[in-house]
């Protein structure tokens, strides 16, 4: 048990590194650990994210903020999944031919994704990656999780950062 | 020895995704590949991913030639006589069906049913985390089910092996396509591929155009017949003027029953928002569970249940078969894959193979400073042992020395557990000579070059 988790940084020693860019985060940090929101199945089997807060990420960012982010992703996929008057002409549209129009139409369901993965992308830049943090987006894990990875910088070893990779580029 | 029968979850397994690990040497030098060529599935792709197909669709080009041999025989030898003496609707409205039926046919069989994708390394190991701590001291393994509740309803939901995740509701593993399928109705032999969440519209609009279709051809040959044995001559000699209307009789009449049949029970299905599959098992039939206890995905309204399965939102397909395979990315995954998997096998097998901890521990060192830093001629001092775990992050920073010659007295540990033994086995056959290692320069080299120069930007947020 012990064991296991002393193989990650203990995430509330180390303080996050700061990120200004996404790349930058994905080069420059390694992987600590990834968390793992999942599914919501309380009011069917409609795409919804479970809103409670992970203990992992409590020394990285405020409960307001994740908590915000995860109902506004809840809120897209309610609009996209939406049972209405645009779905049933959309869907009666597509039955009547055969449902060719498919193939050269975007549904909504297809314009909400693209808007949420804008929103995560968004959410990443100005949120997550400067806490050493990231969202992928769900649709890349078949929509059972939010992941969010943890980010470590790879310098911070109790010493302060910026000195020990100054030593050790010195060193090469 | 209570958890190695937990090990037939072999946690090597979860790394083994097409694109493994070992061979990731080699693929770097290949033309980059789409994410169908290395599906897990047993699917076949045309069209460059375009197209599924489950690989076994034997059957579907015999649904094919059934359509088009009756339906061309009924163009071909009854429709002339019918247009003649009745009207010229009757093949517009025939051609018409026969377009829509053989439409929705192939949309059903080309269409991704709703394959879930499977599990990824870390996806898995954290649901075998929560499975381990979930569970009582008893010897027996944790149960691997989860309970959900829906719509004031508990749902079982169970643990699929092959795909590494809980099975969302509704969801079923289609043996036949080795694929979990959400909303899983059946898979269909006579279509060639699953029926499941994103392509049951299609299917059900194929089944109701065929009867139609079916039923008019039946209709019309039958009129046909009796037109010309009215026309003075006997039934006897009207079948021998049109032997084709014969075969198609034939075949209508062994199939129309079937597909009236099916539509049928489909409609029923739509109407009560079940699956094929659950009302096979009985899952929401009030004798097994009780009054109160009905479908929870159910709109208790016939109409809105009919809307939602045919005309609801066309969710996304959740496997990306177009997209392409990340070529730079793979041995940053491998590499964390590998961190990751000892986790919980460290974890699960802690009383009985504290011996061979070492050695993985040690191989988690290797296969870090493998991937991640090789500064050429480091000198190397990393201490190992249980108490050696702290040093297996902190060797993940350019300050810590660590080296890249092989250790051969950590590789050599005896472990009284086979898995463990099998694992070091494997890894020792291709990250520990020491040829290949000095001979193919890391691929983190430019990167860790990269991390220096950018390491002096860091600073540090202060949390609230």
């Amino acid at each position: 048990m012990n064991m296991g988790n002393a193989l990650y940084l203990p995430t509330c020693l180390c303080d996050p590194p700061q990120f200004h860019n996404l790349q930058e985060l994905r080069h420059s940090a390694s992987l600590a650990n990834k968390v793992f929101i999942q599914r919501d199945y309380s009011e069917g089997t409609t795409c919804r994210f479970q809103t409670k807060f992970p203990s992992e990420l409590e020394s990285r960012i405020e409960k307001t903020l994740f908590e915000d982010t995860v109902k506004t992703l809840n809120n897209y996929y309610a609009e996209a999944e939406k049972i209405g008057g645009q779905s049933y002409l959309e869907g009666c549209l597509a039955c009547t031919t055969a449902y060719l129009i498919f193939l050269c139409m975007e549904t909504r369901y297809e314009k909400v994704l693209k808007k949420i993965a804008k929103y995560i992308q968004e959410q990443n830049e100005k949120i997550y990656a400067p806490r050493g943090l990231l969202i992928t987006d769900p649709i890349e894990r078949g929509m059972r999780v939010i992941e969010i990875s943890i980010y470590e910088d790879r310098s911070s070893s109790g010493s302060s950062s910026g000195s020990s990779s100054v030593s050790s580029s010195t060193a090469r | 020895m209570k958890n190695c029968e937990y090990q037939q979850i072999d946690p090597r397994a979860l790394s083994v995704s097409p694109s493994s690990a070992e061979n990731h040497i080699g693929k770097r030098s290949q033309r980059p590949r789409r994410k169908w060529e290395v599906f897990p599935g047993k699917n076949r792709f045309f069209c460059d991913g375009r197209l599924i197909l489950a690989r076994q669709n034997g059957v579907l080009p015999m649904t094919l030639v059934l359509i088009v041999v009756t339906c061309g025989l009924f163009f071909a030898f009854d429709c002339p006589f019918l247009v003649e003496h009745l009207t010229v609707f009757i093949p517009v409205i025939g051609g018409v069906l026969f377009v829509f039926v053989i439409i929705s046919l192939l949309r059903t069989s080309f269409t991704d049913p709703g394959i879930l994708p499977r599990a990824t390394p870390d996806e898995a190991a954290d649901i075998e985390k929560q499975i381990d701590t979930s569970g009582s001291s008893s010897y027996r393994p944790p149960p691997r089910t989860k309970e959900v509740l829906i719509n004031q309803q508990v749902v079982k939901l169970k643990y699929c092996f092959t795909c590494k995740t809980f099975r969302p509701p509704r969801t079923s593993h289609c043996s036949l396509c080795d694929n979990c399928v959400e909303r899983f109705d059946h898979h269909c032999p006579w279509v060639g591929n699953c029926v499941g969440k994103r392509n049951y519209r299609f299917f059900y609009s194929f089944i109701v155009s065929l009867s139609f279709l079916t039923s008019f051809i039946f209709g019309c040959v039958i009129t046909h017949i009796t037109l010309r044995s009215q026309a003075g001559k006997s039934l006897i000699q009207a079948i021998q003027e049109s032997p084709a209307s014969v075969v198609e009789l034939v075949i209508c009449f062994f199939s129309i029953w079937s597909i009236l049949g099916l539509s049928g029970f489909h409609t029923y299905l739509i109407a009560s928002n079940l699956t094929t599959n659950e009302d096979i098992k009985g899952s929401w039939s009030s004798k097994r569970a009780g009054e109160e206890y009905g479908n929870p995905y159910s709109y208790n309204s016939i109409i809105t249940n009919c809307c939602a399965t045919l005309c609801g939102p066309m969710p996304p397909s959740l496997i990306d078969r177009r997209g392409w395979l990340p070529l730079e990315e793979m041995i940053p995954t491998a590499s964390t894959s590998e961190m990751e998997l000892p986790t919980f096998v460290a974890k699960n097998d802690a009383h009985m193979c504290t011996q061979s901890t070492k050695g993985m521990l040690g191989r988690v060192v290797r296969s870090l400073d493998f991937h991640e830093l090789c500064p050429p001629g480091t000198p190397k001092t990393t201490p190992m042992g249980p108490e050696g775990s702290s040093s297996v992050a902190l060797s993940a920073q350019p300050s810590a020395s660590v080296s890249c010659a092989p250790q051969p007295t950590l590789q050599s540990v005896v472990t009284p557990c086979p898995h463990f033994s099998r694992i070091n086995k494997r890894d020792s056959l291709h990250s520990t000579n020491p040829a290949f290692r000095l001979a193919s320069p890391s691929p983190s080299l430019s990167r860790a070059g990269f991390v220096l120069e950018d390491a002096p930007e860091v600073s540090f947020v202060p949390l609230p």
